[in-house]
């Protein structure tokens, strides 16, 4: 079996009187984002903390490639730490220097590069976090967001190799929350980092994650994937979920996973008998969409079909939420399969010949598409049966998959 | 009732006691361990930086307290004197006074109101902003960055600005004794260069050097440890400690120079 990156073993840390770890296991593997969830207060942070040393547990060891922390020498714990970035929750930035000099910050006091190549490495860096224009100014005159951004800057400028986020989307708008989590899991794939990320963000948070641990009172109540969460049936996890997921969906508008259960439950679902109705798997498949024009494109494709969606099946009864990054369940009850066809034939032609001209106006009007890129939604039918769960029509549709439109640039910026 | 009262009594003797020597242990180890790293690379331009905000920059707020010393000084001693029929030996008494003991202390004073209670704010603020538990996520030595230039630039600064209001303090006496009050002017600088030695000048530079490294470590201390104070937290603690950092560096500045007098005496 594969060794843990990082293992705590039977960690315990109190605070006065308070325990906030109590006899902690968990394990954290290279090149995976692991997500550690649980309610405010649970010592999220305080874990954290001690993956980087800021902390020493009470009781317990943690564990860096399968040696205890501390038992290391002074210089191998420093090597180690060497590989480790941390993003605070409250950010963190010196208030006394610009944007450009906290970025700069470590690279200047910890390395002998040039001042040309940190210029170079930082600049790079504000660039990537559309921090160009405010690069000059000192954190307090920018917006808590900006600063979010800053401090992401700053945790990433050093290429490291394991990377602690602590809630890095609070304070973000959806949008950028999503951009944030997509640049997370796009680095991570880039530059092969692994994260450990403390965050709310449900469920965005999950489609990028590997791994999800959820803490609580003081212990790791769960590790797994998140197919294995939302399949494990347990009053404290479905409590936990509901109390952070909301009605809906702050990206698109629409569902939030846990309110599309229970709506399908009421009106497809096991014991409604006979019920009737039709399910449509919606699928964005983005190419080099990211690369060509940046992470914030396809999270407003992904925003532009949800809103689509919920205007055109809202009002005939249908409800949606997203079950992946670009994945989008449509349910139409009392609707059948060939009338749900004719629909979906409407909708295709809408959506070819409104939504994906848009996207040619916004690729022409940045100027950025040097390279051509193309984005493809495709829909699957099934007709649910009276046993079928969530996962069960995701398969089902997913079979059925077939293109319904296609935005294909090419060099002169047109489209086919 | 009365044992459990003097055992009470003797317990708080004791506990304060051993809580001052405590700290006095930590604050030598802060300052020793602030003091090897000034040496340390990347240094310089902190240090330039830290000698312009605590050096440079009180410049003029010592220089207007030596001038008025000074002037102070000349009236004071003007009018004592002529009761003698000394009054010819004014530049020398002035001078004395000031070179000695006054230039020293008040220049010490004035820094610490003005850049040491500046450097405790600043250093409490980003230990309550976890901004010193950024630096070492970022493998930056917080004592290496934050404290030593502070100690350094202190260091280099105190004696530079004793030295300056030493001098605008006999200006200040030249203008009180000679321009408004009469004295002669050439007894008035040959009393100062014919009494004023080479030991009375040791003993302004030592001084000044022992208020530096007793201002910048209290000053930095206790700011460093903001957040183990056990009266108060955030940002109240931060305006405790900047205010137990004046206090605490006043009281040690005029300790000090009694020490450090009876040596040179």
């Amino acid at each position: 079996m594969e060794t843990p990156l990082i293992e705590f073993r039977n960690v315990t840390k109190r605070f006065d009187e308070k325990t906030v770890l109590d006899r902690a296991n968990l394990s954290i593997y290279e090149n995976q984002i692991t997500t550690v969830i649980g309610k405010s207060g649970t010592g999220k942070s305080v874990l954290l903390k001690h993956i980087i040393g800021l902390l020493q547990p009470d009781e317990g060891s943690i564990v860096f490639r399968g040696i205890p922390v501390n038992e290391m020498k002074r210089g191998e714990w420093e090597k180690c730490r060497g590989q480790i970035s941390y993003m605070f929750q409250n950010n963190a930035l010196f208030d006394s220097l610009s944007v450009f000099e906290n970025v700069a910050l470590p690279l200047r006091q910890t390395t002998n590069l040039r001042k040309k190549e940190i210029i170079r490495k930082v600049l790079a860096r504000i660039e990537q976090m559309e921090l160009s224009d405010v690069a000059r100014k000192y954190p307090s005159e920018l917006s808590g967001g900006m600063q979010k951004r800053v401090a992401m800057a700053r945790a990433l400028v050093t290429d490291p190799a394991i990377v602690l986020f602590d809630e890095p989307t609070t304070g973000q708008d959806p949008i950028r929350k999503n951009i944030i989590l997509s640049m997370i899991a796009h680095y991570r794939k880039k530059f092969g980092f692994t994260a450990v990320l403390i965050s709310h963000d449900i469920p965005d948070v999950f489609f990028i994650s590997d791994r999800i641990l959820l803490l609580w009172e003081g212990n790791i109540a769960f590790h797994g994937t998140y197919d294995e969460l939302t399949r494990l049936k347990h009053p404290m996890i479905d409590e936990f979920l509901r109390s952070l997921e909301g009605l809906q969906d702050e990206l698109t508008g629409l569902l939030s996973k846990e309110m599309f259960r229970s709506r399908y439950l009421l009106t497809l679902g096991l014991g409604m008998g006979r019920a009737t109705g039709t399910a449509i798997l919606f699928n964005i498949q983005f190419d080099i969409l990211a690369e060509v024009l940046g992470p914030q494109s396809p999270i407003e494709v992904v925003k532009a079909l949800g809103e689509y969606v919920n205007t055109y099946f809202g009002p005939s009864g249908g409800f949606s939420a997203r079950h992946g990054r670009g994945m989008i369940l449509t349910v139409l009850p009392h609707i059948t399969p060939e009338e749900a066809e004719a629909s979906l034939q409407e909708f295709a032609r809408e959506l070819q010949e409104k939504a994906l001209p848009a996207i040619q106006a916004h690729t022409r009007g940045s100027g950025a598409a040097k390279e051509c890129f193309d984005i493809i939604v495709t829909a699957g039918m099934t007709e649910p049966g009276s046993d079928d769960d969530i996962d069960q029509i995701i398969e089902k549709a997913g079979k059925n998959q077939k293109i319904i439109a296609r935005y294909k640039c090419n060099k002169e910026g047109g489209s086919t | 009732m009365q044992n459990n009262f003097v055992r009470v009594f003797v317990q708080d003797i004791g506990r304060k006691t051993l809580g001052i020597i405590n700290n006095l242990g930590a604050a030598s180890i802060f300052f020793s361990l602030a003091f090897v790293r000034i040496f340390r690379p990347k240094q310089v331009r902190e240090i330039i930086q830290q000698i312009y905000y605590i050096g440079a920059k009180s410049s003029t707020i010592v220089g207007l307290v030596g001038l008025f010393t000074g002037m102070v000084l000349g009236l004071q001693l003007y009018y004592t004197l002529t009761k003698f029929g000394s009054e010819g030996v004014l530049g020398s008494v002035v001078a004395l006074s000031l070179i000695r003991e006054l230039g020293p202390v008040l220049t010490a004073i004035m820094i610490t109101a003005r850049a040491g209670s500046a450097m405790t704010a600043e250093i409490g603020i980003l230990r309550i902003s976890e901004q010193i538990d950024a630096l070492y996520t970022m493998r930056i030595d917080s004592l290496r960055f934050l404290i030593s230039p502070r100690i350094a630039a202190a260091i280099i600064s105190f004696p530079l600005l004793t030295a300056l209001f030493d001098l605008i303090g006999i200006l200040g006496g030249y203008i009180t004794g000679v321009v408004l009050l009469g004295v002669n002017k050439g007894a008035y600088f040959y009393r100062i260069h014919s009494y004023v030695e080479f030991v009375d000048i040791k003993v302004g530079f030592v001084k000044a050097l022992v208020f530096s490294v007793l201002v910048s470590t209290i000053c930095c201390y206790q700011g460093y440890f903001t957040h183990l104070r056990k009266d108060s937290y955030g940002s109240k603690s931060v305006s405790i400690s900047t205010t137990s950092a004046v206090v605490l560096s006043c009281i040690m500045i005029l300790v000090a120079d009694y020490i450090v007098t009876s040596f040179f005496v």
